[in-house]
């Protein structure tokens, strides 16, 4: 799948709130997940208190940016419109060194290559001036 | 405790159809739906003190107001997508129960064919966005836009975990559509299916076929609940209520950060039910469980209890969920091969086996059937019901 396959005329995430910030890391090409200050878990997708300690206080803690292919699907046939151009492609859900999981797509291989446990790491690809996605590359380890 | 107190009284159907579409707007499908179920019954719409619409299709108030209901005074909606029929059916029993109402109707319907159909879902008001804020901001940038595709994750996962094979996906396709021969009002009805031609439909969302997937339909159908010695004055036998009980799955509002990523609403509400009930789920003569793809079909009977964590698969080969099988599943045809109304079809054909009006597709002495719901990322409802 190509860097393009994703382009502006695409859904795109609001940047309001904790969401908001999630993804001004990613125009600043970090993946970072909020950390609790109380317990040192991680969390995605972001949310306003620990549901493990209750703690409200945490930070943004950058991630190795490294993960695992958990699971996918290949898109055959566009649900929405928007992606009606780019199929087949494939929503992945990596699991990352942190232990959380999040949604994005591996760009540099066929649906067909994709294999679960197959260790990948972030890369960035930038849709317009305000919004970068995170998405992942094959990782040799 | 509501168990054996409440019953259902009344069912309603409108006839399905795609092509051209209903000809009714998604209010007066159900309607039609609503009218079908009271004189089921032998009710005066008048009698209808409360109203459980399903999500995003109408207002009780709406149904009040157009059927005649003077004194409505229980009104609510359950949004949990395909479980919001049997969890109704649940706040239903609790309600007249408890004395909140007295006739609780369950409507739901749409032109799920000839109207905005999900393939071309491309909204913009978050409101009606599948998935909510959340959906929006991490699944739909990167393609992740509809329902089967997010249930598509789940099917991945469990094939690798515990060798779930495109061949049982298959033979859950082709039970329903088995049972859509013996049943005139689906929309299958006169389509058989083999194996072959299952394998060889496209790929929509792998490992989802186009022969996963669920029939678009325009349609209606809708229930009434009340207390067991109310159902003495009306026409039908009651079909009473053993137990029921709704979940989430855990987080509800996020999909793909699940602890244990098979646990759905179902797993915690199943056990709550059957205890109610008294009963396990070796006890059920059928079930009829939410089938808007083939692998719901699987996992909702693992964690229904009705086999283990990863023995689905081989649960719903041989004929196993056929009529004849150990247990059959969707008697109708399902949303599968009959019609895709919300869920609501469940129920009406569990009341129908349990009457003993379900004709050539009739469980023979069918006494206790189970009723599932599936919706939204993993919403669970599940009725226990007896004749
Ligand atoms: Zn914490």
């Amino acid at each position: 799948m190509s860097q393009n396959a994703i382009s502006y005329d695409k859904p795109q995430p609001s940047l309001t709130g904790l969401h908001g910030e999630f993804y001004a890391w990613c125009r600043d090409r970090e993946l970072r997940f909020q950390r609790c200050k109380g317990c040192g878990r991680h969390r995605h997708v972001p949310r306003d208190i620990c549901a493990h300690c209750s703690s409200m206080e945490w930070e943004w803690a950058r991630s190795s940016g490294r993960g695992t292919v958990f699971t996918w699907t290949e898109v055959v046939r566009a649900l929405h419109p928007a992606f009606a151009a780019v199929t087949p492609y494939a929503p992945v859900v990596v699991e990352m060194e942190e232990g959380v999981r999040l949604l994005s797509r591996v760009v540099d291989c066929t649906p067909d290559e994709l294999q679960i446990g197959m260790p990948v790491e972030v890369d960035f690809e930038k849709v317009s001036d305000a919004i970068t996605l995170p998405v992942f590359r094959r990782a040799a380890r | 405790m509501f168990k054996d107190k409440a019953c259902i009284v009344g069912i309603g159907e409108t006839p399905f159809c795609r092509k051209p579409g209903s000809g009714l707007s998604e209010m007066g499908i159900q309607l039609k739906a609503a009218v079908a179920a009271l004189e089921d019954a032998g009710l005066k719409a008048a009698q209808i003190d409360g109203i459980l619409p399903f999500p995003n299709v109408g207002k009780a108030e709406a149904f009040a107001a157009s059927l005649g209901c003077e004194n409505l005074r229980f009104a609510a909606t359950l949004h949990m997508g395909g479980a919001a029929p049997v969890g109704s059916l649940r706040m239903a029993a609790m309600a007249v129960t408890s004395g909140a109402a007295d006739y609780v109707m369950v409507p739901g319907g749409w032109n799920g064919y000839s109207g905005a159909r999900v393939r071309e879902t491309a909204a913009n008001d978050v409101d009606s966005i599948p998935g909510g804020e959340i959906a929006r901001d991490f699944y739909m940038p990167f393609g992740l836009t509809a329902p089967p595709q997010w249930y598509a994750l789940m099917a991945r996962r469990h094939m690798h975990e515990y060798g779930t094979t495109a061949e049982q996906f298959g033979a859950v396709a082709l039970a329903m559509r088995k049972h859509a021969q013996l049943n005139p009002a689906a929309l299958m009805h006169g389509k058989p299916l083999t194996m072959a031609d299952y394998l060889a439909s496209p790929y929509i969302a792998s490992p989802y076929r186009l022969l996963d997937c669920c029939v678009e339909t325009d349609g209606a159908a809708a229930f009434i609940v009340t207390t067991v010695e109310r159902a003495r004055d009306l026409r039908q036998k009651p079909v009473y209520i053993m137990g029921a009980a709704a979940g989430q799955p855990y987080p509800a509002d996020e999909i793909t950060n699940r602890a244990d990523f098979h646990r759905t609403g179902l797993t915690n509400a199943a056990p709550e039910a059957f205890r109610m009930a008294g009963v396990s789920p070796a006890d059920a003569d059928f079930a009829q469980i939410y089938d808007c793809f083939t692998f719901e079909v699987i996992q909702q009977l693992e964690e229904a209890g009705f086999c283990r964590r990863g023995e689905g698969g081989a649960f719903v080969e041989n004929g196993g969920i056929e009529l004849g099988g150990r247990l059959p599943v969707n008697t109708h045809g399902g949303l599968l091969s009959q019609a895709h109304v919300l869920g609501i079809s469940h129920v009406v054909e569990a009341v129908r086996q349990l009457r003993g009006e379900a004709g050539a597709r009739q469980v023979a002495d069918a006494e206790i059937g189970v009723v599932t719901g599936w919706g939204d990322f993993g919403d669970g409802s599940i009725a226990v019901l007896r004749r």
